[in-house]
């Protein structure tokens, strides 16, 4: 008596590796910048990563239903989306305003393209651009509890006031939830680059240009440079946003070319936009060339020769 | 140029390493396929109720790219049937009834050979295919007419598992020893490079003494990357030559053996004894007690599996060769065949059944394909039927290694697709050549 064997394809093994792990591998790298976000603006701001956590998955979840698509929300991108999101929004905005833009993310940019993969550019880092034009709710960031500041350290530092080096870096300034505690993103950033989830080159190649590029602007004050690198989103955007899978490129040259292209156009509006901040701006940008980076530092096939 | 070859880092899970081989007891019947070898399959020599003997011819054609069959036990042919290869094809294949005896065919004798001619004819006679598990007709290699300046010697076993490369280094160094002599005699090699992953020791200290006794000869001690065993990743890594896209080692100089091969080739010189018989790694979660065992040509792998203890859990799925490029086989009837350098039988648990999800386009496939081929443009082309974007993208390059398909977090079918989009060239190719 013969029982039925299982026929595959090579390979017969995997490593395990999935879509979900990598996903809850970042919701992790976020904890220390959404409990920091929590201490530093209040109860408020759990409100905020609450309502765009739910109504992205909710949102993806009742999509699939309707389209009659398999289900996603396993993979817990859409909460990823979600989270990311609030860690933007200053802890004051308007929740409904953060529910129709959590609904932007996961509708418009994500699923109506064929949903996690197939988004051109990055969900959570579009709806923050739509609602910073739809909402003026948004222009006007939250600050700390205990501060009397009345404008966040990138408005300051352009009107020349000082700004104490360790505010930015404990993230007691005013901004977005998750982009002022410039300690809990690099542990989080550190964390996805010892997981291997990200490689250096993008958050490098990022921070590096902004940094250098605002040094040379500043007359190479190297202190304010640094402060204007820990000031507004630029960390969480550079580990987090920046280095989105779907909509940024896969070779390291790719990698390194993007980062640099964010930094610059990242400083570019910081300096003369009408916007203080352009980190999201400079994302979106690059993530709309990204196809081409991408075709044109394709790594060579061996043996390939010209052609 | 100097370019990196890129691989992945894998449990080698090499649980029969350092154990001696065993011969399996004289089955009572074996099932031998007339195709064991890429090229045409041979012809049956024999009829119903003829009695061969060990080595007797029973399959040939002289003409076509193939290679002879032989008898791997003593006995009677009692039916000459057809079964269902790996491929897919429908072969012939020859039933033999055992006797028990094991007795050799009288007209086995030791081979003349005068001439580089000779020796092409003895290794065609020999009956040697690859026997890393591509199961190529060896003689071919060496008819092209190009001079050979390097004899590879495949021994980097770099799937998981296996250990009957190592194995047969350690306990036939002689036999590889009288092929290498041979071969660099007639061919005028001017170079013996033997290939092997680090951490075989004995193996190692084997082919290092061998290397002693050879002028010209080294072993090359690589890193333990899969898949360091691929002919192109051989020879890049061994001798520093890039074999471009659609070429053969020959043309660059190179004509690359697997280990086991080399020692068949040996014992045809010395014996005349053709190929009957394997070494083979059986092993695998669900084998109570894994072994090395020698087993003739044609024995049914549950023969080998009885003979490991049998089955500690119900295998969820059987294989010939590794995990990483085997293929499974639908019952454990199929024989043992001339290319089976190992059989697994493995767990549920152990393999995977993956549910395919969207591309996140991580690029990890990419990342890590040793020979930087883009397995989502391969698929992108094969869904258009488009062959000539999907030889741009490098389906001919690529060696189905699995290197994309393993570390594939949303768990796409890349090798299979590949596999697919071959084909496709392979059709478009045969229009175009009209």
């Amino acid at each position: 008596m013969e029982n039925k064997l299982h026929i595959s394809v090579s390979p017969h093994i995997h490593s395990k590796r999935s879509t979900q792990k990598i996903m809850l591998d970042v919701l992790i790298a976020l904890l220390p910048t959404t409990i920091a976000g929590a201490v530093i603006f209040g109860v408020s701001s759990l409100a905020v990563v609450a309502v765009c956590v739910a109504a992205c998955v909710l949102s993806e979840l009742l999509f699939n239903i309707i389209v009659k698509k398999q289900q996603t929300i396993g993979d817990l991108s859409a909460a990823v989306t979600g989270l990311l999101l609030a860690l933007n929004l200053p802890a004051n905005v308007p929740l409904w305003q953060a529910a129709v833009g959590s609904l932007f993310a996961i509708i418009i940019v994500k699923c109506i393209f064929g949903g996690i993969g197939r988004n051109v550019v990055n969900p959570a880092i579009t709806a923050r651009v739509f609602m910073l034009v739809a909402f003026s709710s948004l222009t006007s960031a939250a600050f700390p509890l205990d501060s009397t500041a009345g404008a966040t350290p990138l408005v300051d530092l352009a009107e020349g006031n000082a700004v104490e080096l360790k505010d930015l870096l404990l993230g007691n300034v005013g901004g977005a939830i998750g982009e002022t505690c410039a300690v809990a993103l690099l542990l989080g950033g550190v964390y996805l680059l010892i997981k291997r989830v990200i490689t250096w080159h993008i958050p490098v190649a990022f921070i590096g240009t902004t940094f250098l590029f605002t040094l040379v602007l500043k007359d190479f004050d190297a202190m304010l440079a640094l402060s204007l690198v820990l000031s507004g989103g630029l960390i969480l955007g550079a580990f987090f946003m920046a280095t989105d899978y779907v909509t940024s490129p896969t070779t390291p040259l790719g990698k390194i070319i993007f980062g640099i292209g964010a930094g610059l156009i990242t400083v570019l509006i910081r300096e003369w936009g009408i916007y203080p901040e352009g980190v999201s701006f400079a994302i979106l940008i690059m993530n709309i060339l990204n196809p081409y980076i991408d075709s044109l530092t394709a790594r060579k096939l061996f043996g390939g020769g010209k052609k | 140029m100097a370019f990196k070859l890129h691989g992945i880092k894998l449990r080698d899970r090499k649980t029969t390493e350092g154990m001696p081989s065993v011969r399996i007891p004289v089955p009572e019947t074996v099932t031998i396929p007339t195709s064991m070898h890429i090229g045409k399959p041979v012809t049956p020599v024999v009829k119903v109720g003829d009695l061969v003997k060990v080595g007797t011819l029973i399959a040939e054609d002289a003409t076509a790219l193939s290679a002879p069959v032989y008898s791997s036990i003593s006995g009677k042919v009692s039916k000459i049937t057809e079964i269902t290869i790996s491929n897919g094809n429908v072969v012939q294949a020859i039933v033999i009834q055992s006797d028990g005896e094991m007795t050799v065919d009288e007209n086995i004798k030791k081979p003349e050979i005068n001439s580089k001619d000779d020796l092409i004819s003895a290794i065609k006679k020999s009956g040697m295919v690859g026997l890393g598990g591509a199961g190529f007709p060896t003689y071919a290699k060496f008819t092209s007419g190009k001079p050979i300046e390097t004899l590879l010697i495949n021994g980097a076993e770099c799937e998981p598992f296996i250990t009957s490369d190592s194995t047969t280094m350690v306990e036939r160094a002689d036999d590889i020893k009288t092929a290498i002599e041979s071969l660099v005699k007639y061919f005028e090699v001017k170079e013996v490079v033997l290939g092997i992953e680090k951490g075989k020791g004995e193996a190692i200290r084997k082919m290092e003494e061998l290397a002693s006794q050879i002028p010209n000869m080294k072993v090359k001690i690589l890193p333990k990357i899969y898949p360091q065993g691929g002919e192109k990743v051989l020879v890049y890594h061994s001798t520093g030559k890039v074999i471009p896209v659609g070429k053969l080692p020959i043309d660059v100089g190179c004509v690359v053996i697997n280990c086991s091969t080399m020692a068949g080739i040996g014992k045809y010189i010395l014996t005349g004894m053709p190929l009957v018989e394997r070494c083979i790694t059986v092993d695998g979660g669900a084998v109570k007690e894994p072994k090395i065992v020698i087993a003739p040509v044609g024995t049914p792998l549950k023969c080998l599996f009885d003979f490991c203890g049998g089955f500690k859990e119900e295998p969820f799925s059987v294989l010939y060769g590794g995990p990483m490029m085997g293929i499974s086989v639908p019952d454990t009837s199929v024989p043992v065949l001339k290319q089976t350098n190992a059989i697994l039988a493995l767990t549920e648990k152990e393999t995977h059944v993956p549910k395919e999800t969207n591309c996140i386009r991580c690029g990890t496939c990419v990342t890590n394909c040793p020979f930087g081929i883009s397995a989502p443009a391969i698929t992108k082309a094969y869904k258009a039927k488009d062959a000539e974007a999907a030889i741009k993208a490098g389906a001919e390059l690529c060696m189905e290694c699995g290197c994309c398909s393993y570390n594939c977090p949303a768990n796409r079918p890349l090798v299979q697709t590949n596999k697919l989009a071959k084909a496709l060239v392979r059709d478009y190719r045969a229009k175009e050549a009209k």
